[in-house]
């Protein structure tokens, strides 16, 4: 299922909570709402930590980025940060800081399981961290033009959600390239940076609080997040729309 | 394989087909858009015209079919006219937030009192995405007397301020050279009307500021004397509202340029002894007078003069003509002035009598034998002054020479340049509903305006202003157009002056002239 959620009155989920299938990272806020969301949906399955990156820093989404093994955060992560990370994530998952000038992790790479799109701009040391670090195939891409693939996609091992813009041809590239459908779509109302307004992984996602009815159908239908046997997306836009009509 | 893909370098063609995304509100599949929503959706949710009022009262004078502009104005507009839309979008507030793309009218029955315009306006609501919009705006037509219409329906006369410019000369020359300057300044850009009087002008204007502003103009360019007086029309006690007429009286000095003027006792001496026998070289805010005799100049404010006024002792009327015999200067010298001695007799005395007179003066300079000079003929003047009797011993020459002129002749004809001219209005207009105007009054009137445009003096100003460039750079000159100088090209050849001075193109503006 995807849950809406809000951080102190943003809708940009994306930002304050990193999720993968093994753990989910949420920022420190001034209340525990954002946090009790996630720990309701997940706690049972995998551990959800509070965490915060670069001295304190809220917007650990953005900076950092992992999968189920393993764990990359930026240079400007605190030994101490580092260090309550390592001991409240589970053994089987590696965590290493990465000495890269493009610092916003989160927002120049992607990563499902099994592969990751990476900023163009990357250096050669960080695309060979995270090849070994979370242990997938690493494809330098842009996305419609945008090179912070993380800002403008979100992706699971069972498909992703990639910026409206995105033509038909490139989304058939990079689905060939990474083996999972995509889909062009929006979140937050119409907001094209998906990688901010949700957070998913293989079994739930979460996403902004402006996100509409419309665009929780496509996260749910892309990622597979129904338990029912999911339906072309043309016969749900048909079905909304003839509710929104009646 | 690779060498056949080689070979064949055909240009890779990289289509980008844009995907189907679900409009975010209603789901329907639309390409993407900066908003990411359907067309519907978005206006749906804003309205871009919702600042904008539907409608609007107009307010239209049935009298003369006029529309009114706010705050003061009125116009006459054809209906459906290119004018009366650009009245009407005007009317609407806030549109200046919008881009208007379109406006048209719609048909709406002349006798229903509303007219209709269809705008089709454009605004950037979310981020980059512009929405376009047509509505309809509606205006009421409702009735109201203009300004115009309802003084003449009241009978009442435009204008609430006069302005009465006076000089009690017998010659014109201070109100061409004061039309000149007004003009040049645009003062008369308020006045309502211009009547011209014996003795001056009046300028009508429709409030007391326009007046007052007129009145600080007159002060800067010529030494006036100010007499207020206000007129109560009406009065009305409940809401205490007082309408008054108000009228400036505006006094000239009765003394103009190149008259002899015989100075009183005191202000001669507040001039450090000049004259008191001295011609006024010029009137502007200041008197500015030159001692023929010594060269000595002076100056005097238009305040000065009011507390010790005196009047000439001959008027540049009384010029005479003098023919120059012989010139010689002596050596003294001031400003554009020499001193010297001339030698002339009086033009009309040539061939008949032998007399001759020897004369100092200050334009000895411009003179040589032969030349022609106009200047004042004591001998033979008939004066009575008595700032000129408070002087026993004073001796009072013969002749006193003023200023070189030229054989005359239809120079007219040749001036390369024209002046514009105050449209001085008809005096119906003005003085239909004054009780005393009666039908010969209005007769002497209007001849008095003709006289006014067409005299003599005003020919004797262009031919000063020719000769005086210091003047001309005062006023504004127009250079003639052809039409105006078509009779000017026939005899020329016969009227060759010399040395009679040319006003040069440079100093000429083009005239504009706007016709449909």
């Amino acid at each position: 299922m995807a849950v809406r959620c809000q951080f102190e009155s943003s809708s940009e989920v994306g930002v304050f909570a990193k999720l993968t299938s093994g753990y989910c990272l949420v920022s420190v806020g001034s209340s525990e709402n954002f946090y009790s969301v996630f720990e309701g949906e997940l706690a049972e399955h995998i551990p959800v930590i509070h965490a915060t990156v670069g001295g304190g820093c809220r917007c650990i989404g953005r900076l950092a980025v992992g999968n189920r093994r393993g764990l990359l955060l930026p240079n400007s992560t605190t030994d101490q940060e580092l260090l309550h990370i390592r001991n409240s994530l589970p053994d089987s998952v590696v965590v290493q800081r990465c000495e890269e000038r493009l610092n916003a992790l989160g927002n120049c790479i992607v990563t499902n399981d099994y592969f990751a799109l990476v900023h163009p701009d990357l250096d050669r040391e960080t695309e060979e961290l995270v090849a070994d670090v979370l242990g997938v195939t690493v494809f330098r891409q842009a996305i419609a033009g945008e090179a912070l693939v993380g800002s403008y996609c979100c992706l699971t091992n069972q498909g992703g959600l990639v910026h409206p813009l995105t033509s038909i041809e490139d989304q058939d590239e990079l689905s060939t390239l990474i083996r999972v459908p995509l889909v062009a779509g929006t979140i937050n109302r119409g907001s094209e940076v998906i990688g901010a307004g949700l957070v998913a992984n293989d079994w739930s996602a979460f996403c902004g609080l402006d996100t509409t009815s419309t665009e929780l159908s496509v996260v749910e239908s892309i990622f597979r997040l129904r338990d029912i046997e999911p339906v072309s997306f043309m016969d749900q836009a048909k079905a909304s729309l003839i509710e929104n009509l009646a | 394989m690779d060498t056949d893909q080689s070979n064949s370098l055909e240009p890779v063609v990289v289509t980008h087909t844009l995907p189907t995304i679900l409009c975010c509100t209603c789901g329907i599949p639309i390409s993407p858009n900066p908003s990411n929503m359907c067309v519907h959706c978005i206006r749906s949710r804003v309205d871009i015209t919702e600042t904008i009022p539907k409608q609007i009262t107009l307010y239209f004078c049935k009298f003369c079919s006029k529309y009114h502009i706010p705050p003061s104005s009125w116009v006459y507009c054809e209906p459906e006219s290119k004018e009366l839309l650009s009245l009407c979008i005007a009317r609407i507030r806030g549109l200046n937030k919008l881009h208007l793309v379109d406006a048209n009218f719609i048909w709406t029955e002349p006798h229903s009192k509303r007219i209709k315009v269809k705008l089709t306006v454009q605004k950037e609501v979310f981020n980059h995405t512009i929405l376009q919009q047509s509505f309809i705006v509606e205006y009421h037509v409702d009735y109201q007397q203009c300004y115009d219409c309802r003084a003449k329906s009241a009978k009442m006369e435009p204008w609430e301020a006069v302005v009465q410019v006076r000089q009690r000369v017998d010659h014109k020359k201070t109100f061409y050279y004061l039309e000149q300057l007004i003009l040049k300044h645009n003062a008369h850009g308020n006045a309502l009307s211009l009547k011209t009087l014996r003795d001056g002008l009046d300028f009508y204007f429709p409030n007391k500021s326009a007046a007052l502003q007129f009145v600080e103009f007159l002060h800067r360019v010529v030494p006036v004397r100010m007499k207020n007086s206000d007129h109560l029309v009406s009065h009305d006690p409940h809401n205490t509202t007082y309408k008054y007429k108000y009228s400036f009286s505006a006094e000239l000095p009765p003394v103009c340029r190149d008259d002899l003027v015989c100075l009183p006792k005191k202000v001669s001496t507040s001039l450090g002894g000049l004259g008191p026998l001295v011609l006024v070289t010029k009137v502007s805010q200041n008197l500015c007078f030159i001692d023929p005799w010594t060269l000595q100049t002076g100056e005097f404010s238009g305040y000065q003069y009011w507390k010790n006024p005196f009047s000439s002792l001959l008027s540049c009327r009384r010029l005479v003509e003098f023919t120059v015999l012989d010139c010689e200067l002596t050596g003294e010298s001031q400003g554009k002035y020499a001193m010297g001695d001339v030698t002339v007799c009086r033009s009309s005395d040539l061939g008949w009598t032998d007399r001759q007179f020897y004369v100092r003066s200050h334009i000895a300079k411009f003179l040589k034998s032969g030349d022609i000079v106009l200047g004042y003929d004591l001998e033979n003047a008939n004066y009575n002054d008595s700032a000129l009797d408070a002087y026993r011993s004073l001796q009072v020459p013969d002749v006193i020479l003023v200023r070189k002129t030229y054989p005359a002749k239809n120079r007219a004809k040749r001036r390369r340049f024209k002046l514009k001219r105050l449209e001085k209005k008809k005096q119906q207009q003005a003085t239909t509903t004054a009780v005393r105007d009666t039908n010969n009054d209005m007769q002497i009137d209007q001849h008095n305006e003709d006289e006014y445009d067409n005299s003599q003096d005003f020919e004797e100003f262009l031919q000063e202003l020719e000769q005086d460039p210091e003047m001309r750079a005062q006023v504004d000159l127009y250079k003639k157009t052809n039409e105006d100088q078509v009779s000017t090209t026939q005899n020329s050849e016969e009227e060759d002056d010399d040395d009679y001075p040319q006003v040069g193109v440079e100093e000429l503006l083009e005239d504009l002239h706007l016709s449909e």
